[in-house]
């Protein structure tokens, strides 16, 4: 082999481009907003042209407007309220239980044995078909949703932190034993944090289950809430209020996705390494 | 004597033992064991072994690939509660896996101060730091760290503790081969300065030799050898009496002892 013959693709390569990545990632991010705004302008341009009528769908400057007027007086913030708190409730009784019932089964043979599989066979069941049943249980008042938004919660959170626990490295918990580590104090620096990374996919996963429920339990029946609110509207047909409503869900459902997220990246600043390796 | 409950393991109180044995060899060693057996489903891997290892003694246990070296380490540190037969230790022990077995959501300080108690422990896990040469790296997360480094902290871990009795389960073999003459200077250096007895299983004859003040080769389920290793320190593999003694070895172990002989 010659020099040249080595020397060859080291010059070819000097005069490439570049990578891709190795550009700024902020530098073209705002293409991205291109488009949903087009989507707006096009939706309102075909609004104000009578294209499309508004007992169909309003304009988004009528659902903004719809969105102030029912701020302004104080009906927009009730129905939000009655709705956080269904879903708070909610979220605390099913994500209670699924992490009690999922932290015995994936910690305890006993358990396990027990608790796992009237489980899964429950999880078969797909829980907003057990509305009839729960009307008649319950009845049509707040039981109903808060009974619909924990079901919706718990099986996420349940099966997550039954296989968070499962998942845990057995050489791990037997590192810890070396070092002297009691039972109680192995659940809290061992299998508590390792688990944690599956617990908070199971809460991102009950959040995005308990509003579903709720959109569902509140348009069964309620007399208040964001459901019942967009309920109300469409016998009026109020095209505006309805859509108001839906993009107040979506607004809870991004929130809660972005603080869960936030809280997970300052939980598990370790795997920032874990991915950069 | 730190007895530990665990199956069918009896551990004696240091009265028993000295009932048993004479007084003056029970209190001189870390750890001794009377017929361990341990079975998997029909298989006997260990059959009755005796061992004691003296204060300050490092050990080195060898055997063939599956002949039960690191099964006879975890029944002497305590993990399996399924063997039967007699363990007693008498001091402070800790172990050394071949993997780091680091808790990746602990910082480096974190992991080696793990379990530890009393005044003092971000001190004593510094001063652990510096000793095995990370003195910097306590803040750094284990995945951030080499092998090499990893197996460090490991080591460091196990030191914090003051051991008077160190496991270690082939901690170099995962190494490449520099890092592992590294580790090897390292631990003669520590052992030096801490004087702890230490049971070291391996499969590399050399290291045994470098390492130990006596070789153990277990062998159906038995230890088949125990052998004095009386070179004088600081050894080599070129000194007189170190090829012979591990070509005797590697006879024992069945491998040739040179590539030309097969």
């Amino acid at each position: 082999m010659t020099s040249t013959q080595v020397r060859a693709p080291q010059a070819e390569a000097g005069r490439t481009r570049p990578p891709r990545g190795s550009r700024r990632p902020g530098s073209t991010r705002w293409r991205r907003i291109i488009t949903p705004l087009l989507i707006v302008a096009l939706w309102e341009g075909a609004s104000r042209a009578g294209i499309l009528p508004p007992e169909k769908l309003s304009a988004p400057s009528d659902v903004l407007a719809a969105g102030w007027r029912l701020a302004a007086d104080g009906t927009l913030w009730r129905h939000l309220l009655d709705s956080l708190t269904r879903a708070v409730i909610g979220l605390a009784i099913g994500g209670g239980l699924g992490l009690a019932l999922g932290s015995v089964a994936g910690l305890l043979r006993l358990g396990d044995d027990l608790v796992d599989p009237p489980v899964q066979m429950a999880r078969m069941l797909p829980h907003l078909g057990l509305v009839p049943l729960l009307l008649i249980w319950v009845g049509i008042g707040e039981p109903l949703k808060i009974s619909l938004v924990a079901l919706g919660a718990f099986f996420p959170i349940y099966l997550n932190t039954y296989s968070g626990i499962r998942n845990i490295d057995e050489r791990l918990v037997e590192a810890a034993r070396t070092c002297g580590l009691s039972a109680p104090a192995r659940l809290f620096h061992v299998v508590l944090p390792g688990a944690l990374p599956s617990l908070f996919l199971g809460l991102r996963l009950a959040f995005g289950a308990g509003w579903l429920s709720l959109v569902v339990g509140e348009q069964v029946n309620a007399q208040s809430g964001l459901g019942f609110m967009m309920m109300e509207a469409r016998e009026f047909a109020q095209t505006d209020v309805v859509v108001l409503g839906l993009l107040i869900y979506a607004m809870l459902g991004l929130l809660s996705d972005l603080a869960l997220r936030t809280a997970e990246g300052r939980a598990l600043a370790w795997r920032r390494g874990l991915k950069a390796s | 004597m730190a007895a530990r409950p665990q199956g069918e393991l009896s551990h004696p109180t240091a009265a028993d033992t000295a009932a048993d044995t004479a007084a003056d060899t029970a209190a001189d060693a870390v750890v001794s064991a009377v017929g361990i057996v341990r079975r998997f489903g029909d298989a006997v891997v260990l059959d009755g072994v005796d061992l004691r290892i003296r204060r300050g003694e490092v050990v080195a246990l060898l055997g063939a690939s599956g002949s039960g070296k690191s099964t006879l380490l975890r029944v002497l540190a305590g993990l399996d509660s399924e063997a039967d037969g007699e363990v007693s230790t008498n001091g402070r022990t800790a172990v050394v896996f071949q993997e780091h077995r680091l808790l990746p959501w602990k910082r480096v300080a974190g992991n080696i101060a793990l379990g530890l108690r009393g005044p003092g422990v971000p001190q004593r896990t510094a001063a652990a730091l510096a000793e095995v040469g990370l003195a910097d790296r306590g803040r750094a997360w284990p995945s951030e760290l080499s092998g090499g480094q990893a197996q460090r902290v490991a080591l460091a871990r196990a030191l914090v503790r003051e051991p008077d009795f160190l496991l270690l389960d082939e901690p170099f073999a995962a190494l490449d081969a520099l890092n592992r003459l590294r580790m090897q200077a390292l631990f003669f250096r520590l052992r030096g300065e801490h004087d702890f007895a230490a049971l070291l299983v391996t499969h590399d004859v050399n290291e045994a030799l470098l390492l130990a003040d006596r070789t153990l080769v277990l062998e159906d389920g038995r230890i088949a050898e125990d052998n004095p290793v009386t070179l004088p320190h600081p050894r080599a593999q070129d000194d007189p009496g170190f090829g012979a003694l591990r070509r005797h070895l590697l006879t024992r172990l069945r491998v040739p002892t040179s590539p030309d002989q097969s």
